[in-house]
């Protein structure tokens, strides 16, 4: 690569490769160091801030959200949005505690439970690219019949599972050491899925679809078959997601997530997945999950009023996307 | 933005103008209209002038700096130093509006219309624009356009501009420059998705806006059209401004070395030589037909041979090629290749076989402007930069695009460059390199040069002679006929989705080929 790039004459204006500077250049660096500088402004504001308490509240409020995060962003980054996560992962915990109250093992319960979402993700699916209708618009529907299909199951009123066997809730209750359970299985999606993301042809195909849906075709991927994967796999992963709420609440709430969806994709977004597709990257968007939890929980910690907190939360998202948007243009 | 994208910027305008030879060849007197560009007054002038009632050609490879200088007279970039002389008057075009103001009309190259809109409403959205009336009145707008357009091209005003073929839609593009009653207008390669036929009105309309004192400035690649209808010539060569010649005065070749720098002693490469022809059929194509596009097309391409599809634009020509690959259609017929019959289902199996397609349309399909050399390199088969468990390597990756960057002398700053920061020629090379990595027996170029400098465009038809001479089937479109002529061994003629001729040799002239192209001459039918 570096005899290649001196057998060309260097364009001007453009920095050198040294590792700081490409580091410096990357988006989740940026994400790091607003995150820390939050951590250090807000230890020294809020002597609970830096507990290991806190610490691991906030990682609890984030780690399941950000599972669903990982579908969106590859969902995003394969052109695609989707806006009933919200809806799917009440589904799941609805499906899932509705077939265990009605005799099931809450084990076989949970499976039918995640491929029955992994199937909502597959009708729409179908619909994006069999019929040739806007993700926007399919997931839109989607999430209204998923929420009607919800209070409808439950006639509106939470299923208490407080019966779920211990080794059930352990999925959602437990640890391991110190940590729990909860945060290890985010780690290792987060970990899997950014690796896969990076490395593995697979997903290169997603990058492909997403930058320019034609040219994929041209270059023989099978793009609606990624785009069709890529719509499953968010609504399967909301599934996870809503069993493991399930564990975690011994309950399962017919109204839960609602505006959940706003949440992924901002933090999706923030940590540099484009709504056009073709860009993202699963560390940027967890960092991104990260940054709107410590936000939340700083304000609540400094006793701002919660309608304060939305407000803030919005122009974290604008302020972030203007600023990346601003970055580009001034590099290209 | 028009040309290479955002790529190119006023600051190179800084740095090229600088260092700039002087050269006024015309009398200042005559110049009622002159627009200048130059560095500073008093220092080595650098400038660019155009006399009232002219047509003046720009000529130039790409990334040569015409569009941005274009885009600077337009408004839509400003330049760093030096000014615009309007009619004597230095003016500041701060943005189009203020061009138009001024009498300033561009034509980009890309089309820029709404599709969902019809043609008259297109027409006639700049006036739409200052209109001080509340309510639009249709009515006239389409009385307006069909004036306009009567003398352009048979397209109905109440059309959807999203229904019409892409030259169509280049010809409203002009039409509304038309519509803009403008003084000087500005033409950015108008004829590249034009037919013959389409050219020709355009450039009897040109003549006839010239000839009533409007200033026309005229970019194009092809020599001929500068040659058979323009005045003056303006040569630009690496955000320079070089020359200006009188077009009566010059051959075509001194406008080609002017553009490149360099003496091109040949524009096309060597031919097949008659011991070189060789009997092997790497491709045959028999009773292929898809429903309402083609029908009935058989033909042979022979090892070594360059085949070229010639036709006019809506003939069936791409199609023909896509449906041969599978890319798009219901296919009936055989297809073998190298003496096998394929069973294709779609694309990715015509990959598999070994028969790819380079498409017409680079930017819309043809790279992932947005993604990395390497990334664009490595799209049609993931399989060989990839090691165990169909992870991707990315010094496999990397020396994969490298390797073929060397083969097909691309310039680039750093294979994790975005292709959207390289040249038009550069991206195509990008795309053929694309093609190139799966090692193909038989590549379909469609438009392989279009919107390519002159120097890229004779070493891409270079690669393309070596690769036929290493055994690969090369088959090309092209619109412009001096190019198919020049480089293929044997030219098909498609006429209404059937090939209505097949030309080799000596027969092989732009005369013959017209012929079996246009839909007036049905007796002359050759085998």
């Amino acid at each position: 690569m570096d005899s290649a790039m001196e057998m060309s004459a260097p364009k001007p204006g453009r920095g050198g490769t040294s590792p700081l500077k490409k580091l410096f250049r990357m988006r989740e660096t940026g994400l790091i160091a607003i995150i820390l500088t939050l951590f250090i402004v807000m230890s020294l504001a809020s002597p609970y801030f830096l507990t290991w308490v806190n610490m691991r509240a906030m990682a609890m409020a984030f780690a399941v959200e950000g599972i669903v995060v990982v579908g969106m962003t590859i969902l995003l980054i394969s052109g695609g949005i989707d806006l009933s996560v919200g809806s799917v992962t009440a589904l799941a915990m609805v499906i899932g505690g509705w077939l265990y109250l009605h005799g099931v093992d809450p084990w076989v319960a949970s499976a039918i439970s995640i491929a029955a979402c992994a199937g909502i993700g597959a009708f729409m699916g179908f619909f994006v690219t069999r019929v040739g209708l806007h993700h926007f618009i399919v997931s839109l529907a989607v999430m209204v019949i998923a929420r009607g299909i919800c209070l409808l199951a439950t006639g509106g009123r939470p299923l208490g599972l407080y019966t779920l066997p211990p080794e059930f809730k352990f999925i959602g209750q437990g640890t391991i050491g110190p940590v729990p359970l909860v945060i290890v299985i985010f780690l290792v999606v987060v970990v899997a899925f950014d690796f896969a993301l990076r490395r593995t042809t697979l997903f290169r195909k997603v990058f492909y679809t997403g930058s320019n849906e034609k040219a994929a075709a041209y270059s023989g991927v099978r793009t609606k078959r990624v785009i069709f994967s890529t719509t499953t796999l968010c609504s399967a992963l909301c599934g996870v997601a809503g069993i493991i709420y399930m564990a975690r609440f011994g309950s399962a709430q017919p109204t839960f997530g609602i505006g959940m969806e706003l949440n992924v994709i901002a933090a999706a977004v923030i940590g540099g997945a484009s709504l056009s597709g073709g860009s993202g990257t699963i560390l940027g968007a967890i960092l991104g999950t990260v940054l709107l939890s410590v936000v939340s929980s700083s304000l609540a910690l400094l006793d701002v009023s919660v309608y304060w907190q939305d407000i803030i939360r919005g122009s974290i998202l604008l302020s972030a996307v203007s600023i990346d948007h601003y970055l580009h243009k001034v590099r290209a | 933005m028009g040309g290479g994208g955002g790529r190119h910027r006023p600051q190179q305008f800084q740095s090229e103008i600088k260092g700039a030879r002087h050269d006024r060849r015309r009398d200042p007197e005559n110049c009622q209209c002159e627009q200048i560009f130059r560095r500073h007054p008093g220092v080595e002038e650098r400038e660019f002038r155009v006399a009232q009632g002219e047509i003046h050609a720009l000529a130039g490879e790409n990334g040569a700096g015409k569009s941005t200088l274009m885009n600077v007279i337009d408004g839509i970039l400003q330049p760093d130093s030096g000014e615009i002389i309007r009619d004597g008057e230095a003016v500041r075009i701060s943005s189009p509006a203020v061009a138009q103001h001024l009498g300033i009309g561009l034509v980009h190259q890309e089309i820029a219309l709404c599709p969902d809109v019809t043609v008259a409403e297109n027409m006639f959205m700049a006036a739409t624009n200052v209109s001080r009336s509340f309510l639009m009145d249709y009515n006239a707008l389409r009385k307006k356009a069909k004036i306009v357009l009567e003398e352009l091209a048979d397209i109905n005003p109440a059309t959807l501009v999203r229904d019409l073929s892409i030259s169509s839609q280049q010809l409203v593009e002009i039409a509304k420059a038309l519509t803009l009653d403008c003084r000087v207008l500005i033409l950015d390669e108008p004829t590249a998705a034009l037919t013959e036929t389409e050219a020709q009105v355009l450039f009897a309309i040109m003549r006839r806006l010239a000839d009533r004192g409007i200033s026309i400035i005229y970019i194009s690649h092809r020599m001929a059209e500068i040659f058979d209808n323009c005045d003056r010539v303006s040569v630009f060569r690496d955000g320079q401004y070089i020359v200006t010649y009188n077009v009566a005065d010059i051959e075509p070749g001194d406008v080609v070395n002017a553009m490149v720098g360099r003496v091109i002693d040949k524009l096309y490469p060597e031919k097949q030589s008659p011991a070189e022809v060789s009997e092997e059929i790497v491709l045959k194509v028999d009773r292929l037909s898809e429903a309402r596009r083609f029908q009935d097309i058989s033909f042979e391409l022979k090892k070594g041979e360059i085949l070229g599809f010639a036709g006019l634009i809506g003939s069936g020509r791409s199609e023909i090629v896509k449906g041969i690959c599978r890319l798009e259609g219901d296919v009936a017929g055989e297809v073998w290749l190298n003496g096998q019959k394929l069973a294709l289902a779609e694309y990715a199996d015509s990959i598999a076989a070994g028969m790819v397609y380079l498409s017409e349309d680079r930017k819309g399909d043809g790279v992932f402007l947005d993604m990395s050399i390497a990334e664009n390199v490595s799209a049609l088969d993931l399989d060989q930069i990839s090691g165990f468990g169909g992870l991707i390597s990315s010094s496999k990756e990397h020396g994969l695009a490298e390797r073929l960057g060397r083969t097909l002398n691309l310039k680039y700053g750093r294979l994790s460059d975005p292709v959207s920061s390289l040249s038009g020629g550069n991206q195509q090379k990008v795309a053929l390199a694309k093609m190139l990595s799966v090692n193909p027996k038989l590549i379909f170029l469609d438009e392989p040069t279009r919107g390519v400098d002159v120097g890229a465009k004779s070493e891409i038809h270079r690669i393309l002679r070596e690769l036929a001479r290493a055994g690969v089937g090369i088959v090309t479109i092209s619109s412009e006929l001096p190019e198919l002529i020049g480089i293929c061994d044997r030219i098909l003629v498609v006429r209404e989705g059937r090939i209505s001729g097949e030309v080799a040799g000596e027969a092989m002239t732009e005369e013959n080929i017209m012929h079996l192209a246009s839909v007036l001459d049905h007796r002359k039918q050759t085998a």
